[in-house]
């Protein structure tokens, strides 16, 4: 099946969800979760291949002229990502299943899920960047709805703005960057680039390539200073905060610099930025997780440290980072996947998710509870699970990373401490202690809620026991991927007594030593946050916006005041004077008018017409001004008539009729005869404006005739109309054929009016008290 | 309220409102070849219904709709969609024109393309929003 089919189904399956929602009921939650499970089994089945190197590509054309394809690759990279999303995804539905049931608008959640997803998969899979530009997008765009899907919530509709305010920021830097790396690179093909890394990086756009590419990676992937719309996406229903927020799209920058590495990776520009990004992140986030009380705030900040984490790593580009990284990438999207899934099950049976109301709950929920430690122990990389074997390889990369191995070494360590702390503090915190004051009485979690943890964990611990089994398989051709030439690797758990294990044992000792002194350990961190990191990023960040909005309000204001008369004045003088200048400059005033061969007729019409303008002019009467204006159109469309452009003629005429009509509805609801309501002086400003605009528009019909700067376009249309158009009425052949696209656009622009006068006579304005 | 319109002009609007309608397809039909056109045919639909308004009320010309004046904004943007579409279905680029022979009993012809559906979209958007202002513009109190 082509690859262009998986991303399809997915979206295919997220627009039919409303409409599966309303008749199935609750149940649908659980159905679409077979769409990912069977995706999963067709991404295995695809492995084999992968693993002979047999990669897979696949391409349509999109937009040819701009060398914009419909492009998707699949290789070890993209293969470990889209087992990733699908695998999770599967847990995550079937979670939602049960946790989202009473929700409303549940039709609409799975909606933006399954967009989410099919985003996510493209992303993974497109091979033209600007394929994956869009995807990138979409996931945006759906973690901004889901992140305000409670949207009576204040601050779930904050948080959702920040977070989109800020990757779409990303986005948007990420794509100048693509740009600049497609014109560098001859091609938005990654296969195409992956051959001209050496090219990218000798020009002299590098520098500026790079670091907008990172912007995009690091908004996306939370890094320092980006990192904090994250905790605020706590705010979306848990299901989303373990499914996007923590499994895969926050992992979508970290899998966009793994993809870019061997084209822009190895400089020192490339292993500075990510280096000090990282390791700011890994830091940053490993000490703010140990002062949180609210459990999913807990996991989204040690979830930043880990992308910190991940993302030092693909800066340091060694075989053995990149094999670090991509077993750290499996290990956090299992064990955190599970905690985040775990959390919302607590809080869903007994209704708090602070961590002060919680405790002593091992006796009512024992399958939870052991869950719960299965992921932990992964977590704080106790052996024989997986994440033991993640934080070696890391400590191994970190040890014998050239030159800076000390300082990396002594980073990685520091935050692992915390993170062992902090997996210490959860769990203890939730199940162990004295049983406090949580809102419901708290029971065994339900099974749907529960499948999702307790397949994680086993995963984990089983992967930690043999960890061949994901070597082979899983691994190898990612780092492949990343590394573009052949890699091997052996996998053990035991490592024997060494370096590496000793930094191990330090991290745990001190990580349980800050646990058991957690109380003076918090009081005092708290206390020093407060004295020395004051800075809310989140506040600086909405005073930023609002700063930005006021200013941009000021400035607007001054060209868009919202007068009509300023605005019709402003075009007139400007446009007349422009043209009077032009005539003045180059002496342009004569022209030449056949007098003779006017028809007495239409002499007799010109008299009309300008009888009926000053009688309109002077009346006091508006119904009498606008029945003269009326018959100045009629005059118009009789000389149409005389000179054969009858569809013209009829158009003038109806519409003249129709607006002389609205007119009359309109004086309806005015006083009957026109008071002096503006004073004399600015009718007389008036008078000179209509005069000087009246001549403009004379002089500029006048000389239109001589003015011939290229073989007039109208020859084309007389010889092509019938041929090509189908058509003998050649003005209404431009109108839809030739011309189309305009019409179209036209069309659009007057529906958008309709609604506009809609909304101005029908949406009644709210009263005060409403409004407050 | 008792009948402040004369009844003349009611009458007249009654019978005048389907001759206008068939007047407007006609225009509709015929404007590829002689003048008349999307444009033209909406306009005069709507004031087939403008006029009624007047004689009677806008609230029972509405009821004289087959579709609300908003359903005929969207369908009229849907059916110029449709038009421009078609031709990208058949790997032609956007809104190439397509054009195909209808033969009717009679020896009749109908010369049918995209164009002429793309016009009818015209003539449904035209009329939906001169429908629309004008509607809404009699109806405020």
């Amino acid at each position: 099946m082509s690859l262009i089919w998986i991303v399809g189904l997915v979206f295919f399956l997220a627009f039919l969800a409303p409409f599966i929602d309303k008749r199935l009921g609750k149940v649908s939650g659980y159905l679409y979760a077979l769409l990912p499970a069977a995706l999963f089994v067709l991404l295995i089945r695809l492995l084999p291949a992968i693993i002979d190197r047999h990669f897979i590509v696949r391409s349509i054309d999109w937009f040819p002229l701009l060398h914009v394809r419909l492009s998707f690759y699949l290789d070890g990279l993209s293969l470990l990502f889209g087992l990733l999303i699908t695998g999770m995804g599967t847990l995550v539905l079937i979670y939602s299943g049960y946790y989202m049931q009473h929700y409303p608008m549940r039709g609409r959640f799975y909606f933006y899920i399954l967009l989410f997803m099919g985003a996510m998969l493209g992303l993974v899979l497109a091979n033209n960047l600007i394929t994956l530009f869009v995807f990138w997008e979409i996931t945006s765009f759906s973690s901004f709805l889901l992140i305000g899907f409670n949207h009576e919530r204040p601050e779930a509709r904050a948080a959702a703005l920040q977070a989109l305010l800020i990757t779409g920021f990303g986005g948007l830097a990420m794509l100048a960057g693509f740009v600049l790396l497609g014109n560098v690179g001859g091609s938005y093909e990654l296969t195409d680039l992956l051959q001209n890394g050496a090219v990218v990086k000798s020009s002299k756009m590098y520098v500026p390539l790079v670091l907008l590419i990172m912007v995009g990676a690091f908004t996306k992937s939370a890094q320092f200073p980006f990192h904090f719309w994250l905790p605020g996406a706590m705010e979306a229903p848990t299901p989303v905060s373990a499914y996007l927020h923590s499994a895969t799209m926050v992992k979508a920058g970290i899998y966009l610099l793994a993809r870019l590495q061997p084209i822009l990776g190895g400089t020192d520009l490339w292993q500075f930025s990510l280096g000090l990004a990282g390791a700011m992140t890994m830091l940053v986030g490993a000490y703010f997780a140990f002062t949180q009380t609210d459990l999913k705030k807990i996991l989204a900040y040690t979830t930043i440290s880990a992308l910190g984490m991940l993302v030092l790593l693909v800066g340091m580009g060694t075989e053995l980072a990149i094999t670090a990284m991509v077993i750290f990438l499996i290990v956090h999207s299992l064990y955190k996947g599970a905690l985040f899934m775990i959390a919302g099950a607590i809080d869903k049976t007994v209704g708090t998710r602070d961590i002060r109301h919680l405790g002593g709950m091992w006796p009512v929920m024992p399958i939870a509870a052991v869950a719960t430690f299965l992921t932990l122990f992964s977590m704080a990389g106790l052996p024989p699970f997986l994440g033991f074997i993640g934080k070696e390889v890391i400590y191994d990369a970190k040890v014998q990373a050239p030159q800076i191995a000390v300082y990396l070494a002594i980073l990685a360590v520091t935050a692992n401490i915390f993170m062992v702390a902090v997996a210490f503090l959860f769990g203890h915190g939730v199940f162990f202690g004295k049983r406090k004051d949580p809102p419901k009485i708290p029971k065994e979690p339900a099974i749907p809620l529960l499948i999702g943890p307790a397949v994680l964990s086993v995963t984990s611990l089983f992967m930690g026991i043999y960890p061949a089994i994901i070597t082979q398989p899983l691994v190898m051709p990612a780092i492949d991927a990343v590394n573009a030439s052949p890699v091997d690797l052996h996998m053990k758990l035991w490592h024997g007594l060494n370096l590496v294990f000793l930094l191990s044992v330090i991290t745990i000792t001190l990580g349980l030593t800050l646990f058991f002194f957690r109380k003076r350990a918090t009081k005092a961190l708290r206390k020093f946050n407060q004295r020395y990191f004051k800075i809310e990023f989140t506040d600086l960040f909405r005073r930023l916006v609002e700063n930005f909005l006021s200013f941009t309000k000021r400035h607007t204001e001054v060209v868009q005041h919202g007068y009509h008369r300023f605005y019709l004045m402003l075009i007139f003088i400007v446009s007349s004077l422009l043209v009077w200048y032009q005539l003045y400059h180059t002496r342009g005033w004569g022209f030449q008018a056949n007098w003779e061969e006017i028809p007495f007729y239409l002499l007799g019409i010109s008299l009309l017409i300008i009888t009926s303008a000053i009688g309109a002019v002077f009346t006091r009467s508006r119904l009498v001004a606008i029945v003269l204006l009326g018959v100045i159109g009629y005059a118009m469309a009789f000389i149409f008539i005389l000179y054969g452009a009858v569809d013209v003629a009829i158009t003038l005429i109806l519409v003249e009729t129709l607006i002389l009509v609205l007119f009359v509805m309109v004086i309806y609801h005015l006083p009957g005869y026109m008071p002096k309501y503006s004073r004399p002086a600015s009718r007389i400003r008036d008078g000179v404006i209509a005069i000087v605009f009246g001549g403009f528009m004379t002089a500029l019909v006048l000389k239109a005739e001589f003015i011939k700067l290229s073989p007039p376009i109208s020859d084309y249309f007389l010889k092509e109309a019938f041929t090509k158009g189908h058509g003998r009425n050649i003005v209404n052949v431009i109108l839809v054929d030739f011309r189309g696209l305009d019409t179209m656009g036209e069309t659009v622009v007057l529906v958008i009016a309709a609604i506009g006068v809609i909304s101005l006579l029908k949406l009644k304005p709210k009263k005060k008290e409403e409004e407050e | 309220m008792s009948n402040p319109y004369s009844n003349i002009f009611r009458m007249a609007a009654t019978k005048l409102r389907p001759l206008l309608l068939i007047l407007s397809l006609v225009v509709l039909y015929r404007g590829h070849q002689q003048p008349g056109g999307g444009f033209i045919g909406g306009l005069m639909a709507a004031s087939a219904y403008i006029l009624y308004a007047l004689a009677f009320t806008s609230a029972e010309a509405r009821k004289k709709l087959p579709l609300s004046t908003s359903a005929l904004l969207a369908s009229g943007l849907a059916v110029i969609l449709v038009s421009a579409l078609l031709s990208v279905f058949s790997g032609e680029p956007f809104m190439t024109g397509m054009w195909t022979t209808v033969h009717l009993p009679f020896g009749q012809e109908l010369h049918l393309g995209t164009p002429v559906l793309f016009d009818l979209g015209v003539y449904l958007a035209v009329t939906g929003v001169l429908l629309t202002i004008m509607f809404d513009i009699i109806e405020i109190e």
